[in-house]
C-alpha cells in the first residue's frame, strides 16, 4: 500500500463534468467513486493485510504433517483428521482451556477493580490523584519484558515463601495486573463523557444514589466495561511474554505454540487458533445483529 | 468498545453561570474506590520493579555463577550499556519505523471505522481484534512461511529483482514488518476513537475550506484525532521497543536481535545473567519513560497522565 | 393523573410559596448568588432573567437542591428545604439539555420519578402527563429518536407527572428553534394554568420571560436588579440595566438642575428633558435619562409642543413590515433608536444624513442611577 491510496479523503471530489449535459463520462465516473471510497477500500486492504497470517493458520490445519506449520505436505493432501479430533495433540487442549480460565479470572479481576478505580478517577477529587494517575499509566508504558522480568523476581525471591510457585496464580496474577491499565482508560472514558446531568436528572425524580447508580450511570457505563473486559479478555489470551516469565511449568496457549515451534507445531494448534478467531468475530457479529434487530 | 482512548473530551461543562460542583461529599469513598487497583498495582509493579531495580545492583560471587550479593553495584549499567548498545540502537529503531508503518496503515482503516462504517463498525472493530484470538506466536509463524526464502513474496520479489539481499527473512525487514503487523491493532483503536468523537460535519466544513483533501486532511482530520495518534504510537513503540519474538522467530541470530532478547536469554540461558538482564531492563524502561515524557510534553496532552 | 403518594424515606411534602431567605452561593473564587431573597408566590409562573453568569442557574440548582447554599435558607410554605438533596424535595426539574435517559424509553423516562416515589400506577400516571405534552404515540421510543422539539415535551412530561410543587425549567426552550420556541412559549403557559403548579423560568431571552412569566425578576451579578410584572419592568426600569436588558432604550447621563411641579428638570448634552418625580430613582445629581424608542416620534419639522425635543440626524433607517426603525444620532454624540409604526400610506422619505427631531411625551421618561459599566455598554449596543 503507498501513502497516497491509504490518504482519507473526505467527501467526494465535484467532478468538473457535472454541469455538461452529456453527464459525468465513465473515467469520471470511476474518479468520483474512488474518491468517496478511496478510505472504505484502504481500510479493506489493512484488515485484509491483518488477515493473511489468520488464513495462512486456517490453510495449514488440514495439513497432514508433523511440522505442520513449516512445510506442507502435498502427497498427503488436505486432511480433515485434525478438525475431527482437535484435542488429538498432547497438551493442546491442556493450554487452551488454561488460557481460558486465566482469562476468565483475570478479566473479571482486573475489570472490577480497573472499574473502580476508574470511578474514583473521573467522580472524586482527592489528595493522591495526580500520582494515581501516574501509577495507572506508567504499566502502560513500560515494556512487557520488563514487566515480566520484575515479576519474576518477586515471585522467585520473595513470594515462594508464601507457598506461591510459579504457576497458574502467578500467571493470573501478572494478568490483572497489566489489564487494569487498558480497564481504566476505557472506562475512564466512556464515564468523561457521561452527561453529569443525567445523574442529577435521576436525583430530581427521587432517585437515591442507589437508584441512581444502578439505574443510570451504571447503565450507562456499562458499554465501556463490557468494552473493557473484552479488551482484557483478548489481551490476557495473547499474552506470551510476561506469561513466558512467571508460567514455570503452567502452559497456555500462545506458550505451547512457542514451546512446540521448534519440533513443530501439531495441526491441532492451527485448528484451535482459526476457531478461536472465527469464535470471536461470530459472536460480536451475532450481538451486532441481535442490537441491529432490537432497534427496529 | 471506545477503547484505548485517551481522549478526555466530551466532559460537559460548567451550567452556565457557575463552576461545576464537587462531587462525592463523602470523602472516603474515592479510596474505598481506589485501594484495591492501588494495591494490586503497587504489589505486583511497583514493588517488583524496585526488586529488579535492587537486583540489578547486586553483584556475583567470583567462582560461583548464579549466586549474587546484595550491592550497588552500578557497574552492571555501565557494562550493560556498552556490551548492548547496538542492541538498544536496533530496538529503538525498529520500534520507530514499526511505528511509523503501522500508522500510516492504521489510519486509513480508523478513519473508515468511524466515518465510513455506519453499523458496521462494531464488526469491523472486531476484525481488529479478532487476529488476537488465533495468537500472536501462530500469526508471527505464519508470517516467517509467507515471507521465507521460497515463499510466495520473497519469490515475486525476485523475479521483480526488487530483492537485491535475495531473502526477507532473517534480516531487519521482516524484524520490522513482523512488528508492524502484531501492534498495528493498538495503533487503529485509540485513533479509531478519538476519530468517532469527532464531529463529521466539522471535516466536511474544511473540506469546504480547503479545496485540497490532503490540506483537509493535514489541517482538521490529524489534529482532530491527535490524542488518538499520540496514544496509538506509544502503544505501538513501547511494546514494540521491548519485543523480542519477532526478531527471535523473523529475524537473524546476529545482526537483528534486539535488547528484549537480550534480557530474555540473560534471564534464562546465561547462568548469572541476572543483573545484566536486571540492569538492561531499567535502562530499557528509562529511556522509554523520558522519550515518552518528551513526547507528551511536545504535543501537550495531560489527559494522557 | 396520579397525586402524591406517600414519599419515599427522607421525603418533604410541603405546599405553599416558595421562600429563599437571604441566600448566598460563594464558589471557590466568586459570589454567584449574593444575599438573595425571594418569594414566588404559589401557582405563579416566574420567570429569573439574566445574563450568562448572572447567578440565576445556580439559584434554581439552589431550589432543586443541586447546590446547596452557603449561608440562607430555602422553604416552601413553612417547611425549611435547606440542606436536603435532591430527591427528598417535592421539586422536580426540566434541564436545560434535557436530560432524557438515553438507554430507557419514552414511558420509562417519564414512569422514572413516580416509580421512584413507590407509585404503584406510575404506568398510567406516564400515560397521562405523556398525552398533557402530546407525546403519546412516542412512549415506546427512545430519546434519540425524537427531535428537539419533542424531546423538550417528554422533559416537561417526565417533570409535570411528579405533580412538584415547584417546577424549575432551565432554559427549556434554549436549544429549539424560533417557530418551535413561540409554539412551545404558548403551550407552557396553556399547561401550567392547566396543572396551576409554581413555575420558575430561567432563561436570558427577555422576550420568553416577558410572554410567558407573570412575575419577571432581572438578575444581575447575583442579585435581584428588579422584579414584577413583565409590563411593569419594561415601562418603568428601575436601574440602567433593567433598561438595557429588558428591550431597547434610549438612554443619556445629565444633571438634575431643578424641579417643575411633578417633573425633575435635567440637563442632558445640552438639552434639558423632563422626567415625572414618580419616575426616576434619582432626584438629584447625576442622572441617566431614558425613554423607549416606541414612545419617540420622528419628524423633519421642530415640534412645537413644550420641549423634550431633540435635534437629531438620521444614521440608519430599516424598514421592517409593521414599523420602520430608525438610528439617528442626537447631540450627546450617543446613537438612539426610534420605532415608527407604518400606519400611514405614504411612505418614509426620510434617508440617512437628514436632519431630524424628535419628540415624546414627558410622561414616558424615566430616570435611573448612572451606572458606567452599563452607559458605556449601551453606547456600544444602540
Amino acid at each position: 500500500m503507498t501513502a497516497t491510496a491509504s490518504r482519507p479523503r473526505t467527501g467526494g471530489p465535484t467532478p468538473p463534468t457535472r454541469s455538461s449535459v452529456a453527464g459525468p463520462t465513465p473515467l469520471a465516473r470511476v474518479k468520483t467513486w474512488l474518491g468517496t471510497h478511496v478510505s472504505m477500500i484502504a481500510a479493506l486492504a489493512v484488515l485484509v493485510y491483518l488477515f493473511v497470517p489468520v488464513a495462512y493458520t486456517f490453510a495449514f490445519s488440514f495439513n497432514d504433517y508433523r511440522k505442520s506449520n513449516i512445510v506442507w505436505n502435498s502427497a498427503a493432501g488436505p486432511t480433515l483428521k485434525h478438525w475431527k479430533d482437535p484435542c488429538g495433540a498432547p497438551g493442546v487442549c491442556d493450554a487452551l482451556v488454561t488460557s481460558i480460565q486465566v482469562g476468565v479470572i483475570a478479566t473479571v479481576v482486573a475489570t472490577v477493580l480497573g472499574t473502580m478505580l476508574a470511578f474514583a478517577l473521573v467522580r472524586h477529587k482527592f489528595r493522591g490523584r495526580a500520582a494515581s494517575n501516574v501509577l495507572v499509566f506508567v504499566p502502560m508504558a513500560t515494556p512487557e519484558i520488563v514487566l515480566g522480568a520484575s515479576l519474576l523476581t518477586i515471585f522467585v525471591q520473595g513470594f515462594s515463601r508464601f507457598g506461591l510457585k510459579l504457576g497458574f496464580w502467578t500467571i493470573v496474577i501478572a494478568h490483572v495486573m497489566f489489564c487494569i491499565s487498558f480497564v481504566v482508560v476505557t472506562v475512564k472514558a466512556r464515564l468523561q463523557s457521561l452527561d453529569p446531568r443525567l445523574e442529577e436528572a435521576a436525583q430530581d425524580l427521587f432517585a437515591g444514589p442507589g437508584a441512581t447508580f444502578w439505574r443510570v450511570t451504571f447503565p450507562l457505563v456499562l458499554p465501556g466495561v463490557v468494552g473493557a473486559a473484552l479488551l482484557a479478555f483478548s489481551l490476557s489470551f495473547d499474552d506470551f511474554i510476561i506469561t513466558n516469565f512467571v508460567s514455570g511449568d503452567a502452559t497456555t496457549f500462545p506458550k505451547f505454540v512457542y514451546v512446540s515451534y521448534l519440533r513443530g507445531i501439531p495441526a491441532q494448534a492451527n485448528v484451535i487458533g482459526f476457531s478461536m478467531f472465527v469464535i470471536a468475530v461470530l459472536l460480536v457479529v451475532a450481538g451486532q445483529l441481535i442490537g441491529n434487530a432490537r432497534k427496529r | 468498545m471506545s477503547a484505548l482512548a485517551h481522549v478526555g473530551g466530551g466532559t460537559p461543562g460548567a451550567p452556565d453561570d457557575g463552576p461545576p460542583q464537587e462531587r462525592g461529599g463523602r470523602s472516603w469513598a474515592p479510596y474505598l474506590l481506589l485501594i484495591p487497583g492501588t494495591i494490586w498495582l503497587l504489589v505486583f509493579f511497583v514493588f517488583p520493579l524496585l526488586q529488579l531495580f535492587t537486583v540489578s545492583l547486586q553483584s556475583g560471587f567470583p567462582g560461583f555463577p548464579g549466586y549474587y550479593y546484595r550491592d550497588v553495584n552500578f557497574g552492571n549499567y555501565l557494562d550493560a550499556i556498552t556490551e548492548f548498545a547496538p542492541h538498544f540502537g536496533r530496538s529503538l529503531l525498529y520500534a520507530g519505523l514499526a511505528t511509523f508503518f503501522a500508522f500510516v496503515l492504521a489510519y486509513p482503516l480508523a478513519y473508515a471505522m468511524a466515518f465510513k462504517a455506519g453499523k458496521w463498525r462494531n464488526v469491523m472493530m472486531i476484525c481488529v481484534i479478532a487476529p488476537f484470538f488465533t495468537s500472536f506466536i501462530l500469526r508471527t509463524i505464519a508470517w516467517r512461511q509467507i515471507l521465507a526464502d521460497n515463499g510466495p513474496v520473497a519469490e515475486t520479489l525476485k523475479f521483480l529483482h526488487l530483492l537485491p539481499g535475495g531473502r526477507i527473512t532473517e534480516t531487519w525487514v521482516a524484524v520490522v514488518a513482523g512488528l508492524t503487523y502484531n501492534f498495528l491493532p493498538f495503533m487503529v483503536l485509540p485513533i479509531y476513537a478519538s476519530l468517532e468523537r469527532a464531529d463529521p460535519k466539522v471535516i466536511e466544513a474544511g473540506g469546504d475550506l480547503y479545496a485540497n483533501g490532503l490540506t483537509t486532511f493535514r489541517k482538521v482530520t490529524l489534529p482532530m484525532s491527535l490524542p488518538g495518534v499520540i496514544a496509538g504510537t506509544l502503544l505501538t513503540f513501547i511494546p514494540a521497543a521491548g519485543d523480542y519474538v519477532n526478531a527471535e522467530l523473523l529475524g537473524s541470530d546476529r545482526s537483528t536481535k534486539m535488547v528484549g532478547n537480550v534480557i530474555e536469554s540473560q534471564f534464562f540461558r546465561v547462568l548469572g545473567g541476572f543483573p545484566t538482564a536486571a540492569a538492561l531492563s531499567f535502562t530499557l524502561m528509562a529511556i522509554i519513560l523520558a522519550m515518552v515524557f518528551v513526547y507528551i510534553r511536545k504535543f501537550g496532552t495531560e489527559e494522557l497522565l | 393523573m396520579a397525586l402524591f403518594s406517600s414519599g419515599g424515606a427522607g421525603f418533604r411534602a410541603a405546599k405553599g410559596d416558595l421562600n429563599l431567605e437571604s441566600v448566598t452561593k460563594q464558589f471557590a473564587n466568586f459570589t454567584a448568588v449574593d444575599d438573595l431573597s425571594l418569594t414566588v408566590p404559589r401557582g405563579s409562573f416566574f420567570a429569573l432573567l439574566g445574563p450568562s453568569g448572572c447567578g440565576k442557574t445556580t439559584t434554581l440548582r439552589m431550589v432543586a437542591g443541586l447546590e446547596q447554599p452557603t449561608r440562607g435558607r430555602i422553604l416552601i410554605g413553612d417547611t425549611d428545604l435547606t440542606g436536603s438533596r435532591p430527591y427528598e424535595r417535592p421539586v422536580n426539574t426540566v434541564f436545560q439539555s434535557y436530560a432524557l435517559f438515553p438507554h430507557l424509553t419514552i414511558r420509562d423516562n417519564v414512569s422514572f420519578g413516580p416509580r421512584r416515589r413507590g407509585d404503584s400506577d406510575a404506568g398510567k400516571a406516564a400515560e397521562d402527563a405523556l398525552e398533557l405534552v402530546q407525546m403519546s404515540s412516542f412512549a415506546t421510543r427512545k430519546p434519540a429518536q425524537l427531535s428537539g422539539g419533542q424531546q423538550q415535551r417528554v422533559a416537561l412530561a417526565r417533570a409535570l407527572v411528579n405533580r412538584p410543587e415547584v417546577l424549575l425549567l432551565d432554559e427549556p426552550l434554549g436549544a429549539l428553534d424560533l417557530k418551535l420556541r413561540r409554539q412551545m412559549q404558548v403551550e407552557l403557559k396553556r399547561i401550567q394554568t392547566e396543572v396551576g403548579l409554581t413555575f420558575i423560568h430561567v432563561t436570558h431571552d427577555q422576550e420568553e420571560a416577558m410572554t410567558m412569566a407573570d412575575t419577571v425578576a432581572v438578575m444581575n451579578a447575583g442579585r435581584i436588579e428588579q422584579m414584577g410584572h413583565p409590563e411593569e419592568l419594561y415601562d418603568l426600569p428601575r436601574t440602567s440595566f433593567v433598561a438595557n436588558f429588558v428591550g431597547q432604550s434610549n438612554l443619556g447621563v445629565g444633571d438634575v438642575t431643578g424641579t417643575d411641579g411633578d417633573n425633575l428638570v435635567v440637563e442632558v448634552a445640552g438639552t434639558t428633558v423632563r422626567i415625572p418625580k414618580a419616575r426616576s430613582a434619582v432626584h438629584s445629581g447625576r442622572i441617566t435619562f431614558g425613554v423607549r424608542p416606541e414612545k419617540v416620534r420622528i419628524s423633519s419639522d421642530q415640534p412645537t409642543g413644550a420641549g423634550n425635543d431633540v435635534k437629531a440626524q438620521v444614521v440608519d433607517v430599516s424598514f421592517t413590515g409593521v414599523a420602520t426603525q430608525f438610528l439617528v444620532t442626537v447631540p450627546s454624540g450617543s446613537t438612539w433608536a426610534v420605532y415608527e409604526q407604518n400606519l400611514d400610506v405614504q411612505r418614509n422619505t426620510l434617508r440617512p444624513g437628514d436632519p431630524v427631531w424628535l419628540e415624546w411625551d414627558s410622561g414616558h421618561a424615566f430616570g435611573v442611577e448612572v451606572d458606567e459599566a452599563a452607559a458605556a455598554e449601551a453606547q456600544v449596543a444602540s
